[in-house]
């Protein structure tokens, strides 16, 4: 047997367990219905007493998503530096604190509670996957702070808090399938990773199809990561669609096109229309594997204008000759212009300043001129539509010839009425 | 190592274990250490951290219970943490969706509304006891498929690796029903009360705290009983314990289900505390890191689990924000090293000083 | 008809690839009881040894010949390097070794990321290799040819070894019965490892084989990992022909469930079917009947 006293002890501390349970569940916060509650959304903390400002910078620096995000954290410090050294935001200097958000949803909601609340930053730039984005939006919205996210997405979300300087659904997905229509296509496969993306992209894709008399001849999603494509080429293959739709995401990719080629297709027989596959992936696929096929993006690094071409010099002086600009990367770069300027409009740091002073504030970024939408925080861009050359760069073949107002929620689409339900 | 030595180093801990004097100060002290001294420094931020860690240590004492005591090392611990985790979150958003409502993000996808396995979670009393039975009950079957079939080893910590495998498989290629690779997040109300009140997640916190000392108070009554021995001698010879008259896959099964029990309640807690679960939680690579703490901290004892689980996660956090790749180096290295050369963990080099031996108290756990 | 053969031979070739990535780990795991976690990063020394092999070479055609001897070599180094510091010292802790391998395995992932840097990279294929060819009507993928091929060679090769080679009989003997094979004279040490040499070596083979099937990222054998032990699992401890058979129902399997359903559900019902076939035959497809109890 045990001694007495450690079995009495041993009770105490079951008899204080339980109590701190019930203690907890008989907490006296306040309730959901409630409407202050006894302490609401933390006050700001952010400190603009000093000739700098703290803006959080939270990019997946390690894991799988590194490989692409580690770029937009270049291209963003990039800006950081030319707005510093032109005499910084309202006076003040910016600086940078870095995050990693790990390639983890729960990562990026961490991190990104941690920049707000301890670090007290300004506003936060990054996030890439809509895992990402979804994962932080709760934390901005609560916190009442700012992200700026600089990616491409499916649509049908706008928050006060986040700004979008990618591109929605109707400035990517929508031209590129007026881009096959106009080809000619009558029919197409979709091929996608399994995850948020491609599953709403497909959604609006099969819609959008329906009211243009498109035939979809197929629809197949693999795994995050998976590796292996011959089932699904053999299957895009059998069903002869005239053009392939594309969202697959990251590496499947590289084993997608592999594959696609070892039997016998090409641009030429069964063109694959991608629209995550920029500059900086087309090394890792190969260009003999992907060479001639469209993509849609708002900027390609081949863009011929002054501001594209001085943001080309200054990116590859800054981090080597080798290296390539993309879509998102520059979409990044303008997201911090963009948040200086409305910092400037509003003269003020604050959260609320800067929503109300977003309206129809535009920049000459490198894609074009770019203007924000006050009401839903996306940008309005011009769509382009490329082709991969031989050298691994992406020529433009098609433009919408001026920018496209922003609808996540294609309320102007009437096909698309279903889609929001 | 001959039989006797390991009989000696069993005594040895469970001496070890009796001693009533270390117990019920490190009790006091972790209770102490918890509810007072830890609300008192930490910001809001850094509690809500701490309350994270804490349930990573459930997951880490059922870790140690089954593998440290019963020799099951499971690589699979991330499956009963999500299902856990996802019956509360999938509460939680039925239950900000109101009495009949759809969570927002299933509209997203697809207009089916809310799947018919999602109704019984409307209700807070079923998923309370989903959370508790359901991880156990998963445990139990698997456990008694396969010990009584006699798989065990290596055999055991693949199947349970591919078991993790396929969990997140599915809860990625099902994003209408489970959030995909999102998962599940923006909860609003946890039973009602506001998530975003600072009382209210300082609650939490407390829950967390006092749950991890019951499950500790539960293990340890669990390894000082006599099945706890039989556990330990399953550990250590099979074989022996069936010619003794025991059944080894009985007595595994339990220690899997307790295990499993922990790894779930520890993932309702997260959900509330962290606000939100996703695939990337429950997967392999998370289900093998909730081992690393364990192996560190010395699988066998009662403290070693949760102050190791409690410390790595701890560093992940502070040391991944200043050196990203560092840290993995780091985290690499202190595995292999710890276990080629340090098998007992941390707690072994407390043990080794106290009792002046020379033999770690680990046996062949194959 | 064309469907019924493509996926055959679909199915042969997703099972070549696993038996390659698991060929290696059948070796080690049967005779040392090793579970090998960073076997899938050997494999992606392997494919990163192509590339640098390319980089100097330039020619693709050359390079692929080059490369699948010296990644061999890098393979087995690796794995002897690994064997000779940490395992050695943990054979009677056989599940251990699956931990430390897990770190061994993390830290080769970083190392990659550090010096090839995050981004995938692109062995391109050499010409004879590329595209499609024709047989009876039939288009099947040139590079899935090749690796079908690759893979039956190392499987004769190492079996042939085994049974022929002096080293083999060592091996076997080892397999069979550690204790009387080292009172019969026979250095276990010294077999371990060249075992140890000749599985991570294969490994290394099989990443110069994946080049050509997709990216070379340092997340490359984590991909495989899991699949490979499950074939081995499944093929039964110490039995090269076991992993065979596996390996090929595996990858048929794979590749039928996943023409009538989709990939992610055919990789669960894969994994399922695992589950389930081991509850019938826990000791996989053929046991190895020894007299040492275990």
């Amino acid at each position: 047997m045990v001694g007495s006293g450690a079995q009495r002890m041993r009770r105490a501390l079951a008899g204080l367990a339980v109590l701190s349970l019930s203690l907890g569940i008989a907490g006296c916060g306040a309730r959901v219905d409630d409407a202050g509650g006894s302490g609401d959304t933390a006050a700001s903390c952010v400190d603009t007493s000093g000739d700098s400002v703290k803006v959080g910078l939270l990019n997946s620096r390690s894991g799988t998503m590194a490989i692409s995000e580690n770029t937009v954290y270049n291209s963003l410090a990039l800006a950081a530096e030319q707005i510093n050294a032109d005499g910084g935001v309202l006076g003040k200097q910016l600086e940078i604190v870095a995050e990693d958000g790990a390639s983890e949803p729960t990562v990026f909601a961490e991190k990104a509670q941690k920049l707000i609340q301890s670090d007290c930053v300004a506003a936060v730039f990054g996030g890439w996957t809509s895992s990402s984005r979804k994962a932080m939006l709760p934390v901005f919205e609560s916190n009442d702070a700012l992200l700026f996210y600089p990616v491409q997405y499916e649509g049908l979300e706008s928050s006060e808090n986040i700004f979008y300087s990618g591109a929605t659904t109707n400035q990517q997905i929508i031209p590129a399938l007026d881009y096959l229509k106009e080809q000619g296509a009558t029919s197409l496969f979709l091929v996608g990773s399994d995850y948020v993306f491609p599953q709403t992209a497909n959604k609006i894709i099969k819609a959008y199809a329906e009211d243009a008399g498109i035939e979809i001849l197929g629809e197949e999603y693999a795994p995050l990561g998976h590796t292996d494509f011959s089932t699904i080429t053999a299957k895009v293959r059998d069903a002869g669609a005239d053009a392939v739709f594309n969202t697959l995401n990251g590496d499947s990719n590289v084993a997608f096109f592999k594959e696609y080629r070892a039997l016998g297709l090409t641009a030429e027989t069964m063109p694959v229309m991608s629209v995550s596959i920029a500059e900086e992936e087309v090394g890792g696929i190969g260009v003999d594997n992907i060479v001639g096929q469209p993509v849609a993006w708002n900027y390609y690094q081949t863009i011929d204008t002054p501001e594209n071409q001085k943001f080309v010099a200054d990116f590859k002086a800054r981090y080597g000759d080798d290296k390539v600009t993309s879509d998102p990367m520059e979409a990044a770069y303008t997201s911090m212009f963009l948040w200086k300027a409305m910092v400037e409009k509003a003269d003020s740091f604050a959260v609320p300043d800067v929503q109300a002073a977003a309206d129809s504030v535009s920049f000459d970024a490198p894609e074009g001129t770019v203007t924000v939408n006050g009401d839903n925080h996306h940008l309005a861009k011009t769509s382009l539509v490329g082709k991969i050359g031989p050298d691994g760069l992406i020529y433009t073949e098609w433009s919408s010839g001026e920018p496209i107002e922003p609808d996540p929620y294609l309320e102007s689409y009437p096909w698309a009425s279903g889609l929001t339900g | 190592m001959t039989a006797a030595t390991r009989v000696t180093a069993a005594t040895r801990v469970t001496a070890l274990l009796r001693s009533r004097y270390a117990v019920g100060l490190g009790f006091l002290a972790a209770a102490v250490l918890l509810f007072a001294v830890a609300p008192l420094l930490l910001s809001g931020f850094r509690l809500g951290q701490l309350g994270r860690y804490l349930c990573l240590a459930m997951v880490a004492v059922g870790i140690g219970l089954a593998w440290g005591r019963g020799g099951m090392l499971t690589l699979g611990q991330g499956v009963f943490f999500g299902i856990g985790a996802y019956l509360m979150a999938m509460h939680l958003s039925l239950a900000d969706a109101g009495p009949g409502g759809t969570p927002a993000f299933m509209t997203l996808i697809s207009s089916d509304g809310v799947p018919w396995w999602w109704e019984p979670f409307r209700s807070g009393t079923v998923t309370v006891l989903a959370i508790l039975v359901l991880p156990a009950l998963l445990a139990t079957v698997l456990g008694l498929a396969t010990f009584r079939r006699r798989v065990r080893g290596a055999y055991f910590a693949i199947l349970s690796q591919a078991l993790a495998a396929a969990f997140a498989i599915l809860l990625v290629g099902n994003p209408a029903t489970t959030g995909g690779s999102t998962g599940l997040n923006n909860f609003v109300g946890f039973f009602g009360f506001a998530l975003r009140d600072p009382v209210n997640r300082q609650m939490l916190y407390f829950i967390a705290a006092g749950v991890l000392l019951l499950m500790l108070v539960v293990a340890r009554q669990l390894m000082v009983s006599r099945y706890g021995e039989l556990l330990v001698a399953c550990r250590d010879s099979e074989e022996r314990v069936r010619f003794l008259g025991y059944d080894p896959a009985t007595v595994k099964t339990v220690a899997f289900a307790v295990a499993a029990l922990m790894a779930g309640v520890g993932g309702a807690l997260f959900v509330p505390i962290v606000g939100i679960i996703s695939p990337n939680d429950v997967g392999v690579v998370p289900s093998i890191a909730l081992l690393i703490g364990v192996a560190i901290g010395g699988r066998t004892t009662l403290a070693g689990p949760v102050l190791g689980a409690i410390v790595v996660a701890w560093a992940a956090t502070t040391l991944s924000e200043q050196f990203p790749s560092g840290w993995t180096y780091a985290q690499g290295l202190m595995f292999m090293l710890v276990v080629a050369f340090l098998p007992g963990g941390i707690a072994s080099l407390v043990t080794l000083r106290r009792r002046r031996s020379a033999t770690p108290a680990v046996g062949r756990t194959a | 008809m064309d469907t019924l053969v493509t996926q055959i031979f679909n199915g042969l070739s997703v099972g070549s690839i696993l038996l390659l990535a698991a060929l290696g780990l059948a070796l080690t795991f049967g005779q040392m009881g090793v579970i090998n976690m960073a076997h899938g990063e050997f494999i992606m020394a392997g494919a990163y040894t192509a590339f640098v092999v390319q980089q100097a070479l330039g020619a693709a055609g050359l390079s692929l010949l080059v490369s699948l001897p010296l990644a061999f070599a890098v393979g087995g180094l690796l794995g002897v390097v690994l064997e000779a510091t940490l395992l050695r010292r943990m054979y009677h802790r056989p599940l251990d070794t699956l931990l430390v391998t897990w770190g061994v395995s993390l830290v080769l992932q970083q190392l990659a990321r550090d010096v090839f840097g995050t981004a995938g990279v692109d062995v391109p294929s050499p010409a004879w290799l590329s595209g499609p060819v024709e047989i009876l009507g039939f288009t099947f993928s040139r590079s899935r040819m090749f690796i079908l091929l690759l893979a039956v060679a190392a499987v004769t090769t190492v079996v042939l070894a085994l049974r022929y080679t002096s080293l083999g009989r060592r091996i076997r003997a080892t397999v069979q019965n550690r204790q009387l094979a080292e009172s019969s004279g026979i250095s276990t040490r010294r077999t371990d490892m060249l075992t140890f040499f000749i599985g991570s070596g294969l490994a290394g083979v099989a990443g110069v084989a994946l080049t050509l099937m997709g990216s070379i990222s340092p997340n490359l054998g984590t991909s495989y990992i899991v699949d490979a032990f499950l074939v081995v699992i499944v093929g039964g401890l110490g039995q090269l022909r076991g992993a065979i058979i596996a390996a090929f129902a595996l990858g048929v399997a794979q590749s039928w469930l996943e023409y009538s359903t989709t990939a992610s559900i055919a990789k669960v019902l894969v994994l399922a079917a695992v589950v389930a076939f081991l509850q019938f035959r826990p000791q996989g497809i053929f046991r190895l009947r020894t007299r040492s109890l275990v």
